[in-house]
């Protein structure tokens, strides 16, 4: 099966034919690289329109009712819809796509050795379906009445009521958008855990599996468990604002806290949801830099998949003020504060790594290494809101939001950055300007932390959340507190340049960067023994599909001279090229039950005809 | 360190839950000193040299896995001091309803907050009530109850020198108490999104002496003949 041939039925697309039209080959492909590559540049365009309405609101906070360049006055609508939009699209149209669809895509079927996913026609569906909500969300800016502004938890009734939210059209499209995205997540999440499932290389054991895809697929799972509450409650406000039900009504009966339970089900959850697969693009950045086994990699899954079990039981530490009974606090005051106690042991694991490693500064490095830094930060500031009695205080302050960018921050930019740094030579075939890239480092992390700091001291100090003039209210607006605003903003404004220095370095790199070797870190899993970048069907090329012989992290192993080895490697005393090929010869049938790794490559191509019908 | 940021204690229980925050930034500031130090140290220590190359370390040897082993313990035991000092705090502030001296009513709507308080005769929902919007008076040292209602969307009663924050929710009449224990004038926010004029939506907090208080609700009262019985 390790030929092209049964992509011969596979209409259209195939691997490198050069008579492939452009938009066939980039914009309608089923190639899990390409696909990954439209992710991650829709996420990058979504991640400055997103980054355009922080600089809005933010320019407002500092310098309250002056025109902001580019933009003009901010009104309290617009103030209120640029909020809500920066956090649906960083969540839902930056952070999700990019580092779950977009490097889930790319690296799923590289790293287990397969050509592509097991469903490629899903696959390109749930791109498309992304990109129609992604465009769909856009158009709700642009309707009359203006886009949604009732914060991105949209809490009825003020979601569900035309008359309460003036923005009767914006907030059914917003829903629709939101909708529409999960349901292309849906599509991803399916062929991220069966492929996983199916389409591992010969030899891979579940322990063999990369850390990051591990990850992906937890979040996979966590996310399709969680959604199913949200997608009825979205389905019941979309009802209430468009239909007369009153599903949130308390006038007709309703119950507005029912949505919060709906939203919050899935909206702790899905901090996992994004969390996880940063920590697994981590995981794989600091084994390869260190030049270090993962310390307990059997620890790390399991803490993973307890954080997951655990995240179901901890939604309503989002609500302990919001009225439901006071002594659910108590139950979920401690579930809540006990998750700190796997996300705390994945931290030690992490750090324990770097004991007796050989730890190269790279690029990549840097940023996977200010992630458990500044995640560290994130998660010792969620301990007063899980405890519910601090939460009495601090909940709906900037002490919340600032927790909550110590967290998202390092999940969605500096894993991203992690993982396209570390990544880009095997997505484009060529490095980024190294000196470029630390100094793009450096001017990120050090404003994000003057943004964010003087944000704590503000929450600290008793300033609400929303507000977008604090003239109204005296206490908060005080030359000191002002001054800190001043201070946020101002760093946001040179953490925005740096980001177009970025810009350029990848631009610049992926045309007239320096070519890059098939595996220029001498890491060890099975993407770095594809080309770079990989052709379409990724080792069909090769002369045998990749067969693994031990795990992922072997560095400094004892038994061999070089301070790596790779998963391909046959071990030490069998020949370098074995003839003898362990894959299955071209098995018509492969039967149902061989879940595991013997069937793989067959049984790819056989679901890829199922999808089809 | 609320001192430093300009905000008093002005509830019985603003105290129990400033001393609560002290415990955990005691707790999580010890924690991430030592995982930030220990976290440097090692990227010092093992970095890339040129006569030293890494070592083969699986996580699975006794000597190195007490390090994720015994911290492990030691979180899951600071956790449980920290979520039994929290339920404390919180059986006092929102759990438990001690009896009230008074009881006034707090009605919330885009994008203004009505305030009900009894009359000269002490009780609330009689004819001398005195509804005020915006403003809101209390006796420094006695204990009130609230009923805390809105008539639209959600919004949040939020008093920061009470450290005090309850949602309200249209169709629900939730009780709460607190017990000013300073004088002046201080803010009232409505602390949950509640639409465009979210941001307008204050109101003044005016704790007054006994005898201020006493002399407010005569002067204010509706019914005449309290006024004039009170002189």
């Amino acid at each position: 099966m390790a030929t092209a041939a049964p992509h011969a039925h596979d209409h259209g697309h195939d691997d490198a034919h050069p008579e492939e039209s452009w938009v066939i080959k980039y914009l309608w492909s089923t190639d899990h690289k390409i696909i990954g590559l439209q992710y991650l540049f829709t996420g990058m365009a979504m991640a400055i329109i997103g980054g355009y309405f922080a600089y809005a609101f933010r320019m407002q906070l500092a310098f309250p009712g002056e025109s902001v360049p580019t933009y003009g006055v901010v009104s309290p609508a617009q103030y209120n819809a640029m909020v809500t939009n920066h956090g649906t699209i960083m969540i839902f149209w930056v952070a999700m796509p990019v580092l779950i669809a977009a490097f889930g895509n790319f690296l799923i079927p590289l790293m287990l050795g397969c050509d592509d996913m097991v469903f490629p026609r899903i696959n390109r569906l749930s791109y498309q379906i992304f990109l129609l909500s992604a465009l769909v969300l856009i158009a709700s800016f642009f309707v009359p009445g203006g886009g949604f502004g009732g914060a991105w938890t949209s809490y009825p009734p003020l979601s569900s009521e035309a008359g309460y939210s003036l923005t009767p059209l914006g907030s059914t499209i917003w829903l629709l958008a939101v909708a529409l995205e999960f349901v292309a997540f849906l599509l991803g999440g399916i062929n991220f855990i069966t492929t996983t499932m199916n389409s591992r290389a010969p030899g891979m054991k579940y322990t063999d599996i990369p850390m990051v895809v591990w990850m992906i697929v937890l979040a996979s799972i966590i996310f399709m468990a969680s959604v199913g509450p949200l997608i009825a409650g979205a389905i019941m406000l979309l009802f209430d604002q468009n239909l007369g039900t009153h599903f949130f009504d308390p006038t007709a009966g309703g119950d507005p806290l029912l949505w919060q339970h709906l939203f919050w089900f899935f909206g702790h959850p899905e901090v996992y949801v994004v969390l996880l697969p940063a920590m697994g693009i981590v995981a794989e950045i600091i084994t390869t830099f260190a030049r270090k086994k993962l310390f307990g990699y059997k620890t790390v899954l399991y803490t993973a998949i307890a954080t997951g079990i655990l995240s179901f039981f901890v939604w309503a530490h989002h609500q302990f003020v919001a009225g439901i009974d006071p002594r659910m606090a108590n139950l979920f005051t401690a579930t809540t504060v006990l998750i700190s106690i796997p996300i705390a042991e994945m931290c030690f694991v992490y750090i324990g790594t770097l004991y007796g490693g050989s730890i190269r500064f790279t690029t990549p490095m840097l940023w996977a290494l200010a992630f458990i830094f500044e995640f560290l930060i994130g998660g010792v500031t969620g301990i007063f809101l899980g405890a519910s009695g601090s939460d009495i205080y601090f909940h709906d302050t900037y002490f919340v939001l600032a927790h909550f960018h110590y967290t998202f921050f390092p999940i969605a930019i500096i894993g991203t950055f992690a993982a396209l740094t570390y990544w880009f030579p095997k997505m484009f075939g060529r490095h980024l300007n190294e000196s470029l890239g630390k100094i793009h480092f450096w001017g990120t992390v050090i404003p994000f932390n003057m943004i964010f700091i003087p944000l704590f001291i503000l929450g600290v100090g008793g300033q609400h959340r929303r507000i977008y003039s604090y003239e109204h209210f005296p206490e908060l607006f005080q030359p000191w507190q002002q001054d800190l605003r001043v201070m946020a903003t101002v760093s946001l404004l040179v953490m925005l340049v740096f980001q177009a220095l970025f810009l350029m370095n990848f631009f610049y790199s992926i045309f007239k960067g320096k070519k890059a070797s098939k595996n220029p870190y001498n890491a060890n899993t099975l993407e770095w023994l594809a080309d770079s970048p990989p052709a379409h069907g990724n080792f069909l090329h090769l002369a045998e599909m990749p067969v693994v012989h031990r795990g992922p992290y072997e560095f400094n192993h004892p038994d061999r001279d070089e301070d790596y080895w790779p998963q391909w490697l046959p071990p030490e005393g069998v020949s370098a090229a074995p003839p003898a090929d362990p894959e299955p010869a071209a098995d018509p049938e492969p039967a149902d039950e061989s879940a595991d790794q013997d069937a793989d490559q067959d049984s790819d191509q056989d679901s890829d005809e199922e999808s089809a019908s | 360190m609320f001192e430093l940021l300009d905000l008093k204690q002005g509830s019985s229980y603003a105290g129990d839950i400033d001393q609560l925050i002290l415990m955990i930034t005691i707790i999580t500031g010890v924690w991430f000193l030592l995982t930030a130090g220990m976290f440097f140290w090692l990227l010092f220590r093992f970095r890339a040299k040129k006569d030293e190359s890494g070592q083969y370390v699986t996580g699975d040897e006794p000597q190195l896995k007490r390090w994720v082993t015994w911290p492990h313990m030691l979180i899951l035991l600071c956790d449980i001091a920290v979520i039994v000092m929290a339920v404390n705090v919180w059986y006092t502030v929102k759990q438990d309803l001690p009896e009230a001296d008074a009881t006034i009513r707090i009605i919330a709507q885009q994008w203004a907050w009505t305030f009900v308080h009894p009359g000269p005769d002490g009780e609330l929902d009689t004819p001398d009530d005195i509804r005020t919007v915006d403003r809101l008076y209390l006796q420094e040292g006695i204990t009130y109850h609230y009923k805390l209602s809105s008539v639209d969307v959600l919004h949040d009663f939020s008093v920061p020198i009470f450290r005090l924050k309850q949602d309200a929710v249209p169709g629900r009449e939730i009780t709460g108490w607190f017990k000013p224990t300073v004088q002046g004038e201080y803010g009232i926010q409505c602390a949950e999104m509640c639409g465009i004029g979210h941001g307008i939506m204050g109101a003044r907090l005016i704790l007054q002496s006994a005898s201020d208080h006493e002399f407010w609700i005569q002067s204010n009262s509706p019914t005449p003949v309290a006024q004039v019985t009170g002189q």
